[in-house]
Protein backbone atom coordinates (compact mmCIF):
# COMPACT_ATOMS: atom_id res chain seq x y z
CA UNK A 1 0.00 0.00 0.00
CA UNK A 2 1.29 3.35 -1.04
CA UNK A 3 -0.39 5.67 1.26
CA UNK A 4 -2.65 4.99 4.11
CA UNK A 5 -5.28 7.73 5.55
CA UNK A 6 -6.28 6.43 8.88
CA UNK A 7 -9.32 8.41 10.06
CA UNK A 8 -7.84 12.22 9.51
CA UNK A 9 -9.33 15.11 10.41
CA UNK A 10 -7.98 18.56 9.46
CA UNK A 11 -9.44 21.46 11.49
CA UNK A 12 -9.75 24.88 9.63
CA UNK A 13 -10.13 27.43 13.18
CA UNK A 14 -14.06 26.01 13.73
CA UNK A 15 -14.51 25.01 10.70
CA UNK A 16 -13.88 21.17 9.55
CA UNK A 17 -12.04 20.91 6.42
CA UNK A 18 -11.93 16.85 6.84
CA UNK A 19 -13.64 14.82 8.73
CA UNK A 20 -12.63 11.31 9.68
CA UNK A 21 -11.24 10.31 5.94
CA UNK A 22 -9.74 6.77 5.64
CA UNK A 23 -8.36 5.64 2.38
CA UNK A 24 -5.94 3.56 0.54
CA UNK A 25 -3.99 4.58 -2.26
CA UNK A 26 -2.72 1.47 -3.82
CA UNK A 27 0.54 1.26 -6.45
CA UNK A 28 -0.72 1.13 -10.38
CA UNK A 29 -3.70 2.94 -9.47
CA UNK A 30 -5.20 6.38 -10.87
CA UNK A 31 -7.52 7.11 -8.11
CA UNK A 32 -9.60 10.41 -9.21
CA UNK A 33 -10.86 12.83 -6.17
CA UNK A 34 -13.99 14.64 -6.97
CA UNK A 35 -16.07 16.94 -5.01
CA UNK A 36 -17.87 20.15 -5.18
CA UNK A 37 -15.85 23.14 -4.77
CA UNK A 38 -14.84 23.66 -0.69
CA UNK A 39 -15.10 19.46 -0.70
CA UNK A 40 -11.71 19.15 0.53
CA UNK A 41 -9.77 17.53 -2.26
CA UNK A 42 -6.71 19.78 -1.63
CA UNK A 43 -7.25 19.50 2.00
CA UNK A 44 -7.04 15.70 1.47
CA UNK A 45 -3.68 16.16 -0.77
CA UNK A 46 -1.94 18.58 1.25
CA UNK A 47 -2.96 16.44 4.18
CA UNK A 48 -1.53 13.11 2.68
CA UNK A 49 1.81 15.21 1.70
CA UNK A 50 2.27 16.36 5.23
CA UNK A 51 1.87 20.01 3.76
CA UNK A 52 -1.58 20.28 6.55
CA UNK A 53 -1.49 19.43 10.15
CA UNK A 54 -4.09 17.13 11.07
CA UNK A 55 -6.60 17.68 14.08
CA UNK A 56 -6.74 13.84 14.00
CA UNK A 57 -5.79 10.58 13.07
CA UNK A 58 -2.82 9.57 10.95
CA UNK A 59 -1.32 9.02 7.51
CA UNK A 60 1.25 6.41 6.40
CA UNK A 61 3.59 6.46 3.55
CA UNK A 62 5.08 3.06 2.43
CA UNK A 63 4.49 1.55 5.63
CA UNK A 64 6.10 4.48 7.67
CA UNK A 65 3.97 7.01 9.61
CA UNK A 66 4.69 10.34 7.95
CA UNK A 67 6.06 11.89 10.58
CA UNK A 68 9.00 9.71 10.56
CA UNK A 69 10.17 9.98 7.25
CA UNK A 70 13.36 12.86 6.87
CA UNK A 71 11.70 15.36 4.59
CA UNK A 72 14.20 14.86 2.02
CA UNK A 73 13.39 11.52 1.16
CA UNK A 74 9.79 11.85 1.49
CA UNK A 75 10.52 14.19 -0.90
CA UNK A 76 12.14 11.95 -3.17
CA UNK A 77 8.82 9.53 -2.60
CA UNK A 78 6.13 11.90 -3.33
CA UNK A 79 5.32 14.40 -6.13
CA UNK A 80 3.07 16.75 -5.69
CA UNK A 81 1.70 19.57 -8.61
CA UNK A 82 -0.39 22.31 -6.89
CA UNK A 83 -3.35 23.80 -8.27
CA UNK A 84 -2.53 26.63 -10.36
CA UNK A 85 0.87 26.58 -10.37
CA UNK A 86 3.74 28.87 -11.64
CA UNK A 87 7.10 29.58 -12.24
CA UNK A 88 7.02 32.94 -11.12
CA UNK A 89 10.52 33.91 -13.21
CA UNK A 90 10.27 33.82 -16.61
CA UNK A 91 13.04 30.96 -16.53
CA UNK A 92 13.66 28.71 -19.44
CA UNK A 93 11.54 25.65 -19.80
CA UNK A 94 14.10 23.22 -19.39
CA UNK A 95 15.34 25.10 -15.70
CA UNK A 96 11.86 24.63 -14.33
CA UNK A 97 11.51 20.90 -15.08
CA UNK A 98 14.92 20.50 -13.90
CA UNK A 99 13.64 22.10 -10.63
CA UNK A 100 11.47 19.17 -9.92
CA UNK A 101 15.23 17.24 -9.81
CA UNK A 102 16.06 19.04 -6.54
CA UNK A 103 15.42 16.57 -3.77
CA UNK A 104 17.44 13.92 -5.90
CA UNK A 105 20.08 16.48 -6.27
CA UNK A 106 22.56 18.68 -3.97
CA UNK A 107 24.58 22.11 -5.14
CA UNK A 108 26.09 21.10 -7.91
CA UNK A 109 25.31 20.51 -11.69
CA UNK A 110 22.68 18.10 -12.80
CA UNK A 111 23.90 14.57 -12.93
CA UNK A 112 23.14 12.75 -16.28
CA UNK A 113 20.73 11.05 -15.08
CA UNK A 114 18.73 14.65 -13.80
CA UNK A 115 19.35 15.76 -17.28
CA UNK A 116 17.78 12.11 -18.79
CA UNK A 117 14.77 12.57 -16.41
CA UNK A 118 14.01 16.32 -17.48
CA UNK A 119 14.40 14.96 -21.49
CA UNK A 120 11.92 11.86 -21.06
CA UNK A 121 9.46 14.20 -18.62
CA UNK A 122 9.47 16.99 -21.23
CA UNK A 123 9.16 14.44 -24.00
CA UNK A 124 6.04 12.52 -22.32
CA UNK A 125 4.32 16.27 -21.48
CA UNK A 126 4.77 16.59 -25.23
CA UNK A 127 6.66 19.64 -24.41
CA UNK A 128 10.06 18.68 -25.70
CA UNK A 129 9.43 21.54 -28.71
CA UNK A 130 9.75 24.48 -26.17
CA UNK A 131 12.17 23.09 -23.66
CA UNK A 132 14.59 25.88 -24.57
CA UNK A 133 11.60 28.80 -24.45
CA UNK A 134 11.08 30.54 -21.50
CA UNK A 135 7.74 30.99 -19.41
CA UNK A 136 6.76 33.61 -20.22
CA UNK A 137 6.69 33.17 -23.90
CA UNK A 138 4.12 30.08 -23.62
CA UNK A 139 0.16 30.07 -23.12
CA UNK A 140 -1.21 29.12 -20.49
CA UNK A 141 -1.78 25.35 -21.32
CA UNK A 142 1.97 24.92 -22.37
CA UNK A 143 2.90 26.18 -19.30
CA UNK A 144 0.35 23.64 -17.76
CA UNK A 145 2.31 20.92 -19.11
CA UNK A 146 5.43 22.17 -18.17
CA UNK A 147 4.58 22.52 -14.77
CA UNK A 148 3.30 18.92 -14.79
CA UNK A 149 6.69 17.60 -16.40
CA UNK A 150 8.16 18.95 -13.58
CA UNK A 151 6.43 16.71 -11.02
CA UNK A 152 6.92 14.19 -13.16
CA UNK A 153 10.80 14.39 -13.74
CA UNK A 154 10.75 13.71 -9.93
CA UNK A 155 10.22 10.32 -10.62
CA UNK A 156 9.07 9.52 -6.82
CA UNK A 157 6.74 6.25 -6.24
CA UNK A 158 3.31 8.70 -4.99
CA UNK A 159 2.49 11.61 -7.70
CA UNK A 160 -0.46 13.94 -6.22
CA UNK A 161 -1.60 16.74 -8.64
CA UNK A 162 -4.20 19.09 -8.18
CA UNK A 163 -6.44 19.93 -11.27
CA UNK A 164 -4.11 19.29 -13.73
CA UNK A 165 -6.82 19.38 -16.28
CA UNK A 166 -7.33 22.88 -16.14
CA UNK A 167 -6.27 25.10 -18.60
CA UNK A 168 -5.54 22.07 -20.66
CA UNK A 169 -7.56 21.86 -24.00
CA UNK A 170 -9.80 18.47 -24.46
CA UNK A 171 -6.71 17.06 -26.93
CA UNK A 172 -4.22 17.48 -23.91
CA UNK A 173 -6.64 16.32 -21.06
CA UNK A 174 -6.96 13.03 -22.76
CA UNK A 175 -3.37 13.15 -22.93
CA UNK A 176 -2.84 14.02 -19.52
CA UNK A 177 -4.98 11.40 -18.54
CA UNK A 178 -2.95 8.80 -20.55
CA UNK A 179 -0.30 10.22 -19.23
CA UNK A 180 -1.24 9.36 -15.44
CA UNK A 181 -2.05 6.07 -16.65
CA UNK A 182 1.42 5.35 -18.14
CA UNK A 183 2.79 6.65 -14.42
CA UNK A 184 0.38 4.22 -12.89
CA UNK A 185 1.37 1.18 -14.50
CA UNK A 186 5.40 1.44 -14.12
CA UNK A 187 4.01 1.12 -10.39
CA UNK A 188 3.44 4.89 -9.13
CA UNK A 189 0.08 5.38 -6.88
CA UNK A 190 -1.38 8.54 -8.66
CA UNK A 191 -4.11 10.74 -7.28
CA UNK A 192 -5.69 13.66 -9.23
CA UNK A 193 -8.63 16.11 -7.95
CA UNK A 194 -10.86 16.76 -11.13
CA UNK A 195 -13.92 18.97 -11.96
CA UNK A 196 -14.82 16.41 -15.14
CA UNK A 197 -16.40 13.95 -13.94
CA UNK A 198 -16.49 12.18 -17.46
CA UNK A 199 -12.88 12.42 -17.56
CA UNK A 200 -12.75 11.00 -14.39
CA UNK A 201 -14.88 8.37 -14.67
CA UNK A 202 -13.15 7.40 -17.89
CA UNK A 203 -9.47 7.43 -16.82
CA UNK A 204 -9.82 6.63 -13.21
CA UNK A 205 -9.03 3.08 -11.53
CA UNK A 206 -10.76 4.65 -8.58
CA UNK A 207 -13.17 7.62 -7.30
CA UNK A 208 -13.56 9.21 -3.83
CA UNK A 209 -16.11 11.49 -3.95
CA UNK A 210 -15.77 14.02 -1.01
CA UNK A 211 -18.91 16.42 0.12
CA UNK A 212 -18.32 18.83 2.86
CA UNK A 213 -15.13 17.01 4.36
CA UNK A 214 -16.83 13.70 4.27
CA UNK A 215 -15.98 10.99 2.14
CA UNK A 216 -19.17 10.00 0.45
CA UNK A 217 -18.01 6.85 -1.63
CA UNK A 218 -15.15 5.44 -2.34
CA UNK A 219 -15.00 2.56 -5.11
CA UNK A 220 -14.98 2.06 -9.50
CA UNK A 221 -15.99 4.65 -11.09
CA UNK A 222 -19.14 2.98 -11.64
CA UNK A 223 -20.28 2.42 -7.81
CA UNK A 224 -18.44 5.88 -6.65
CA UNK A 225 -20.44 7.95 -9.54
CA UNK A 226 -23.74 6.29 -8.67
CA UNK A 227 -26.66 7.93 -10.08
CA UNK A 228 -27.89 8.45 -6.41
CA UNK A 229 -24.77 9.59 -5.59
CA UNK A 230 -24.37 12.45 -8.41
CA UNK A 231 -27.56 13.82 -7.28
CA UNK A 232 -26.87 14.11 -3.48
CA UNK A 233 -23.19 15.63 -3.69
CA UNK A 234 -23.46 17.40 -7.24
CA UNK A 235 -27.06 17.71 -7.87
CA UNK A 236 -27.09 16.73 -11.38
CA UNK A 237 -28.11 13.55 -13.58
CA UNK A 238 -27.06 11.70 -16.28
CA UNK A 239 -28.80 13.72 -19.43
CA UNK A 240 -29.03 11.78 -22.61
CA UNK A 241 -27.21 13.56 -25.48
CA UNK A 242 -27.44 12.77 -29.16
CA UNK A 243 -23.60 13.32 -29.55
CA UNK A 244 -22.60 10.69 -26.35
CA UNK A 245 -20.19 12.93 -24.88
CA UNK A 246 -21.74 11.71 -21.30
CA UNK A 247 -23.24 15.02 -20.60
CA UNK A 248 -25.40 16.20 -17.26
CA UNK A 249 -27.99 18.09 -16.33
CA UNK A 250 -28.67 19.99 -13.23
CA UNK A 251 -31.22 19.22 -10.78
CA UNK B 1 14.98 17.07 -27.84
CA UNK B 2 17.53 14.23 -26.94
CA UNK B 3 19.70 13.92 -23.55
CA UNK B 4 22.72 14.89 -25.58
CA UNK B 5 21.00 18.35 -26.65
CA UNK B 6 20.37 18.98 -23.18
CA UNK B 7 23.86 18.07 -21.84
CA UNK B 8 25.48 20.20 -24.10
CA UNK B 9 23.26 23.12 -23.41
CA UNK B 10 24.17 23.08 -19.79
CA UNK B 11 27.68 22.47 -20.39
CA UNK B 12 27.74 25.38 -22.24
CA UNK B 13 25.77 27.12 -20.08
CA UNK B 14 27.88 26.71 -17.29
CA UNK B 15 31.47 27.70 -18.77
CA UNK B 16 29.50 30.59 -19.67
CA UNK B 17 28.93 31.91 -16.38
CA UNK B 18 32.38 30.97 -14.78
CA UNK B 19 33.83 32.93 -17.79
CA UNK B 20 31.19 35.94 -16.62
CA UNK B 21 32.10 34.92 -12.64
CA UNK B 22 35.81 36.09 -13.45
CA UNK B 23 34.77 38.83 -15.77
CA UNK B 24 33.28 40.50 -12.39
CA UNK B 25 36.07 39.53 -10.22
CA UNK B 26 38.76 41.33 -12.76
CA UNK B 27 36.01 44.55 -13.09
CA UNK B 28 35.58 44.89 -9.39
CA UNK B 29 39.63 44.13 -8.55
CA UNK B 30 39.64 46.62 -11.31
CA UNK B 31 37.68 49.49 -10.19
CA UNK B 32 38.98 49.02 -6.45
CA UNK B 33 42.41 49.49 -7.56
CA UNK B 34 41.24 52.55 -9.30
CA UNK B 35 39.64 53.82 -6.18
CA UNK B 36 42.75 53.01 -4.41
CA UNK B 37 44.95 55.22 -6.70
CA UNK B 38 42.74 58.22 -6.80
CA UNK B 39 42.73 60.63 -4.63
CA UNK B 40 43.08 63.93 -2.87
CA UNK B 41 46.41 63.46 -2.82
CA UNK B 42 48.72 62.97 -5.87
CA UNK B 43 51.26 60.20 -5.63
CA UNK B 44 52.30 57.85 -8.05
CA UNK B 45 51.04 54.44 -8.14
CA UNK B 46 54.52 53.15 -7.30
CA UNK B 47 55.01 55.30 -4.25
CA UNK B 48 51.03 54.21 -2.87
CA UNK B 49 51.99 50.85 -3.82
CA UNK B 50 55.16 50.24 -2.12
CA UNK B 51 54.04 52.13 0.71
CA UNK B 52 51.13 50.01 0.92
CA UNK B 53 53.72 47.28 2.00
CA UNK B 54 56.43 48.95 3.88
CA UNK B 55 53.87 51.59 5.62
CA UNK B 56 56.83 54.64 5.35
CA UNK B 57 56.33 57.76 4.65
CA UNK B 58 53.62 60.22 3.61
CA UNK B 59 52.42 57.95 1.10
CA UNK B 60 52.74 54.77 2.96
CA UNK B 61 50.76 56.17 5.09
CA UNK B 62 48.26 57.65 3.25
CA UNK B 63 48.54 54.35 1.33
CA UNK B 64 47.35 52.02 4.47
CA UNK B 65 45.37 54.63 6.46
CA UNK B 66 43.28 56.46 4.04
CA UNK B 67 43.61 54.62 0.62
CA UNK B 68 43.30 50.69 1.43
CA UNK B 69 40.18 51.15 4.09
CA UNK B 70 38.02 53.01 1.64
CA UNK B 71 38.79 50.64 -1.14
CA UNK B 72 38.24 47.43 0.65
CA UNK B 73 35.04 48.83 1.93
CA UNK B 74 34.01 49.92 -1.08
CA UNK B 75 34.16 46.26 -1.87
CA UNK B 76 32.33 45.18 0.91
CA UNK B 77 29.86 47.08 1.11
CA UNK B 78 28.93 46.57 -2.60
CA UNK B 79 29.31 42.39 -1.97
CA UNK B 80 26.93 43.04 0.97
CA UNK B 81 24.14 45.28 -0.81
CA UNK B 82 24.67 43.43 -4.61
CA UNK B 83 24.29 39.53 -2.56
CA UNK B 84 21.38 41.17 -0.12
CA UNK B 85 19.71 42.54 -3.42
CA UNK B 86 19.98 39.32 -5.17
CA UNK B 87 18.59 37.46 -1.77
CA UNK B 88 15.46 39.46 -1.65
CA UNK B 89 14.56 39.02 -5.24
CA UNK B 90 14.64 35.90 -5.14
CA UNK B 91 12.72 35.33 -1.45
CA UNK B 92 9.87 38.02 -2.94
CA UNK B 93 10.09 36.83 -6.53
CA UNK B 94 10.26 40.30 -7.73
CA UNK B 95 12.54 42.07 -8.83
CA UNK B 96 11.71 45.74 -7.16
CA UNK B 97 13.00 43.61 -3.49
CA UNK B 98 15.62 45.57 -2.56
CA UNK B 99 17.77 46.17 0.94
CA UNK B 100 17.72 50.34 0.16
CA UNK B 101 13.89 50.29 -1.40
CA UNK B 102 12.47 47.62 1.41
CA UNK B 103 13.80 49.92 4.28
CA UNK B 104 16.29 47.50 5.60
CA UNK B 105 19.01 50.33 5.63
CA UNK B 106 17.10 53.02 6.64
CA UNK B 107 16.82 51.06 9.68
CA UNK B 108 19.77 49.70 9.72
CA UNK B 109 21.61 53.46 9.70
CA UNK B 110 19.28 54.61 12.47
CA UNK B 111 20.57 51.35 14.70
CA UNK B 112 23.79 53.50 13.79
CA UNK B 113 23.19 56.96 14.51
CA UNK B 114 21.38 55.84 17.92
CA UNK B 115 24.75 53.94 18.54
CA UNK B 116 27.00 57.00 16.92
CA UNK B 117 25.37 59.67 19.53
CA UNK B 118 24.61 58.55 22.02
CA UNK B 119 28.02 57.62 22.80
CA UNK B 120 27.15 53.81 22.90
CA UNK B 121 29.93 53.18 20.11
CA UNK B 122 32.68 54.75 22.00
CA UNK B 123 32.46 51.79 24.71
CA UNK B 124 33.63 48.70 22.25
CA UNK B 125 34.26 49.03 18.48
CA UNK B 126 31.47 46.12 18.28
CA UNK B 127 28.43 48.44 19.52
CA UNK B 128 28.28 50.34 15.92
CA UNK B 129 27.75 47.75 13.62
CA UNK B 130 25.48 45.37 16.37
CA UNK B 131 23.02 48.61 16.60
CA UNK B 132 23.20 48.16 12.82
CA UNK B 133 22.85 45.22 12.34
CA UNK B 134 19.86 45.54 15.33
CA UNK B 135 17.72 48.22 13.11
CA UNK B 136 18.22 46.17 10.14
CA UNK B 137 16.62 43.10 12.13
CA UNK B 138 13.45 44.68 12.76
CA UNK B 139 12.69 45.94 9.07
CA UNK B 140 14.00 42.50 7.89
CA UNK B 141 11.42 40.81 10.80
CA UNK B 142 9.06 42.80 9.25
CA UNK B 143 9.60 41.50 5.83
CA UNK B 144 9.32 38.27 7.03
CA UNK B 145 6.19 38.54 7.84
CA UNK B 146 5.30 39.88 4.85
CA UNK B 147 6.64 37.46 2.72
CA UNK B 148 4.98 34.36 4.86
CA UNK B 149 1.69 36.29 4.32
CA UNK B 150 2.44 36.45 0.36
CA UNK B 151 2.82 40.19 -0.27
CA UNK B 152 2.62 41.14 -4.09
CA UNK B 153 4.96 43.50 -5.17
CA UNK B 154 2.95 46.74 -4.48
CA UNK B 155 2.45 46.16 -0.76
CA UNK B 156 6.63 44.98 -0.68
CA UNK B 157 7.33 48.44 -2.05
CA UNK B 158 4.39 50.53 0.28
CA UNK B 159 5.60 48.56 3.14
CA UNK B 160 9.41 49.56 2.13
CA UNK B 161 8.37 53.04 1.99
CA UNK B 162 6.95 53.18 5.03
CA UNK B 163 9.43 51.50 7.14
CA UNK B 164 12.48 53.85 5.21
CA UNK B 165 10.25 56.66 6.58
CA UNK B 166 9.87 55.47 9.95
CA UNK B 167 13.77 54.92 10.00
CA UNK B 168 14.17 58.37 8.61
CA UNK B 169 12.02 60.18 10.74
CA UNK B 170 13.52 58.22 13.86
CA UNK B 171 16.85 59.36 12.82
CA UNK B 172 16.51 62.71 12.36
CA UNK B 173 14.67 62.94 16.15
CA UNK B 174 17.45 61.16 17.66
CA UNK B 175 19.85 63.38 16.25
CA UNK B 176 18.35 66.62 17.38
CA UNK B 177 18.05 65.21 20.54
CA UNK B 178 22.05 64.29 20.59
CA UNK B 179 24.40 66.64 22.39
CA UNK B 180 26.98 66.72 18.93
CA UNK B 181 26.55 70.40 17.17
CA UNK B 182 28.00 69.01 14.05
CA UNK B 183 24.88 65.96 14.11
CA UNK B 184 22.79 67.62 11.81
CA UNK B 185 25.03 68.33 9.09
CA UNK B 186 26.62 64.59 9.50
CA UNK B 187 23.13 63.26 9.08
CA UNK B 188 23.32 63.87 5.26
CA UNK B 189 25.95 61.62 5.92
CA UNK B 190 23.97 58.92 7.31
CA UNK B 191 20.95 58.82 4.54
CA UNK B 192 23.24 59.57 1.47
CA UNK B 193 25.99 56.93 2.63
CA UNK B 194 29.92 57.60 2.10
CA UNK B 195 33.35 56.34 2.24
CA UNK B 196 34.99 59.30 3.27
CA UNK B 197 37.10 58.99 6.68
CA UNK B 198 36.74 55.28 6.95
CA UNK B 199 39.35 53.45 8.85
CA UNK B 200 40.90 50.22 9.20
CA UNK B 201 38.78 49.46 12.23
CA UNK B 202 35.78 49.83 9.99
CA UNK B 203 36.94 46.93 7.50
CA UNK B 204 37.93 44.84 10.77
CA UNK B 205 34.44 44.50 12.00
CA UNK B 206 32.57 45.16 8.61
CA UNK B 207 34.61 41.93 6.75
CA UNK B 208 33.85 39.17 8.89
CA UNK B 209 29.86 40.25 9.73
CA UNK B 210 29.37 40.78 6.17
CA UNK B 211 31.23 37.44 5.44
CA UNK B 212 28.89 35.82 7.47
CA UNK B 213 25.82 37.52 6.15
CA UNK B 214 26.71 36.53 2.44
CA UNK B 215 27.47 33.04 3.62
CA UNK B 216 24.09 32.43 4.92
CA UNK B 217 22.41 34.46 1.69
CA UNK B 218 24.19 32.08 -0.43
CA UNK B 219 23.38 29.09 1.20
CA UNK B 220 19.80 29.23 0.76
CA UNK B 221 20.21 29.36 -3.06
CA UNK B 222 18.73 26.37 -3.41
CA UNK B 223 15.70 26.82 -1.46
CA UNK B 224 14.75 29.98 -3.41
CA UNK B 225 14.93 28.20 -6.63
CA UNK B 226 12.49 25.89 -5.52
CA UNK B 227 10.19 28.75 -4.06
CA UNK B 228 10.11 30.01 -7.94
CA UNK B 229 7.96 27.53 -8.25
CA UNK B 230 5.56 28.84 -5.12
CA UNK B 231 5.66 27.59 -1.23
CA UNK B 232 3.57 24.51 -1.71
CA UNK B 233 5.27 23.22 -4.19
CA UNK B 234 8.28 24.20 -2.85
CA UNK B 235 7.62 22.25 0.48
CA UNK B 236 6.88 18.92 -1.48
CA UNK B 237 10.14 19.37 -2.96
CA UNK B 238 11.59 18.94 0.60
CA UNK B 239 12.66 22.42 1.58
CA UNK B 240 12.67 23.89 4.42
CA UNK B 241 10.23 27.21 3.55
CA UNK B 242 10.81 28.97 7.09
CA UNK B 243 14.82 27.85 7.57
CA UNK B 244 15.02 29.19 3.91
CA UNK B 245 13.22 32.71 4.65
CA UNK B 246 15.03 32.71 8.14
CA UNK B 247 18.04 32.80 6.63
CA UNK B 248 17.63 35.35 3.59
CA UNK B 249 16.17 37.85 6.84
CA UNK B 250 19.27 37.17 9.10
CA UNK B 251 21.68 36.73 5.95
CA UNK B 252 20.18 40.26 4.84
CA UNK B 253 20.36 42.08 8.23
CA UNK B 254 23.93 40.82 8.97
CA UNK B 255 25.62 41.98 5.29
CA UNK B 256 23.03 45.03 5.30
CA UNK B 257 23.70 46.24 8.54
CA UNK B 258 27.52 45.93 8.69
CA UNK B 259 27.64 47.47 5.30
CA UNK B 260 25.10 50.41 6.92
CA UNK B 261 27.25 51.09 9.40
CA UNK B 262 30.55 51.10 7.66
CA UNK B 263 29.50 53.30 4.58
CA UNK B 264 25.66 54.78 5.78
CA UNK B 265 22.62 54.25 3.87
CA UNK B 266 23.99 53.07 0.64
CA UNK B 267 20.47 52.67 -1.86
CA UNK B 268 19.95 51.02 -5.57
CA UNK B 269 23.15 48.95 -5.43
CA UNK B 270 20.85 45.82 -5.00
CA UNK B 271 18.05 46.51 -7.13
CA UNK B 272 20.67 47.47 -10.06
CA UNK B 273 22.92 44.71 -10.23
CA UNK B 274 21.33 41.44 -10.15
CA UNK B 275 18.99 43.08 -12.86
CA UNK B 276 21.76 43.51 -14.87
CA UNK B 277 23.22 40.35 -14.45
CA UNK B 278 19.96 38.05 -15.00
CA UNK B 279 20.24 38.30 -18.50
CA UNK B 280 23.97 37.04 -18.34
CA UNK B 281 23.22 34.48 -15.40
CA UNK B 282 19.60 33.44 -16.09
CA UNK B 283 16.51 34.19 -13.23
CA UNK B 284 17.28 31.26 -11.11
CA UNK B 285 18.23 32.88 -7.33
CA UNK B 286 21.14 30.05 -6.95
CA UNK B 287 23.17 31.45 -10.10
CA UNK B 288 22.51 34.59 -8.88
CA UNK B 289 23.92 35.59 -5.28
CA UNK B 290 27.31 35.01 -6.04
CA UNK B 291 27.62 37.42 -9.07
CA UNK B 292 25.74 40.20 -7.49
CA UNK B 293 28.32 40.06 -4.96
CA UNK B 294 30.87 41.00 -7.19
CA UNK B 295 28.85 42.98 -9.02
CA UNK B 296 27.98 44.94 -6.27
CA UNK B 297 31.51 45.41 -5.23
CA UNK B 298 32.26 46.47 -9.11
CA UNK B 299 29.22 48.88 -8.75
CA UNK B 300 30.04 50.40 -5.61
CA UNK B 301 33.85 50.65 -6.75
CA UNK B 302 33.05 52.61 -9.87
CA UNK B 303 30.82 54.85 -8.03
CA UNK B 304 33.66 55.35 -5.74
CA UNK B 305 35.83 56.12 -8.33
CA UNK B 306 33.28 58.09 -10.35
CA UNK B 307 32.95 60.65 -6.93
CA UNK B 308 35.80 61.33 -6.98
CA UNK B 309 36.62 62.28 -10.52
CA UNK B 310 33.39 64.07 -10.74
CA UNK B 311 33.71 66.04 -7.32
CA UNK B 312 37.70 65.96 -6.51
CA UNK B 313 36.96 67.94 -3.41
CA UNK B 314 35.37 65.00 -1.89
CA UNK B 315 31.74 66.80 -1.65
CA UNK B 316 29.74 64.41 -3.65
CA UNK B 317 28.88 61.73 -1.35
CA UNK B 318 28.49 57.91 -2.41
CA UNK B 319 24.77 57.35 -1.90
CA UNK B 320 23.94 60.44 -4.44
CA UNK B 321 26.02 58.48 -7.22
CA UNK B 322 23.97 54.96 -6.69
CA UNK B 323 20.84 57.17 -6.44
CA UNK B 324 21.17 58.85 -8.83
CA UNK B 325 21.54 55.68 -11.29
CA UNK B 326 19.76 53.57 -9.42
CA UNK B 327 16.50 55.54 -9.19
CA UNK B 328 15.50 56.11 -12.54
CA UNK B 329 16.24 52.53 -13.17
CA UNK B 330 13.41 51.50 -10.77
CA UNK B 331 11.02 53.80 -12.31
CA UNK B 332 12.02 52.20 -15.65
CA UNK B 333 11.51 48.47 -14.03
CA UNK B 334 8.51 49.53 -12.22
CA UNK B 335 6.93 50.47 -15.92
CA UNK B 336 7.99 47.71 -17.53
CA UNK B 337 6.63 45.40 -14.73
CA UNK B 338 2.98 47.54 -15.17
CA UNK B 339 3.44 46.77 -18.83
CA UNK B 340 3.85 42.93 -18.24
CA UNK B 341 0.62 41.12 -16.50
Amino acid sequence: MSVVLNNISVQFGVRPALSGVSARLQPGTVTGIIGPNGAGKTTLLRAALGLQSLSGGQVEVLGKALADWPRAALARTMAYLPQGGEARWPMPVEEVVLLGRLPHRGFGKPSLQDKLAVADALERCDAGDFARRRMDELSAGERARVLFARALANGASVLFADEPAAYLDPSHQLRLMDLLREEARRGTAVAVTLHDLSLAARHCDRILVLQNGRLIADGAPSEALADTTLAEVFRIARAPDSFGLGAFRRL
Amino acid sequence: MDATNVSMFQAERFSRGALWIAALAVLAAGFALASFLIGAADYPASDLLTGLITGKGAAGLIAQEIRLPRAALALIVGAALGGSGAALQGLFVNPLAEPGVTGVTASAGLGAVVAMYFGLAATTPWTLPAFAIAGALVAAAILYALSKSGAGAVALVLAGVAIGSFATALTALALSFSANPYAMSEMVLWMLGSLKDRTLNDVVYALPLSVVGLGLLASTGRGLDGLTLGEEAARSLGINVAVVRGRVVVGVALATGAATAAAGAVSFVGLVVPHLLRPLFGYQPSRLIFPSMLGGAAMVSAADVALRLIAPDGQLLLGVVTALLGAPFFLWLILRLRREP
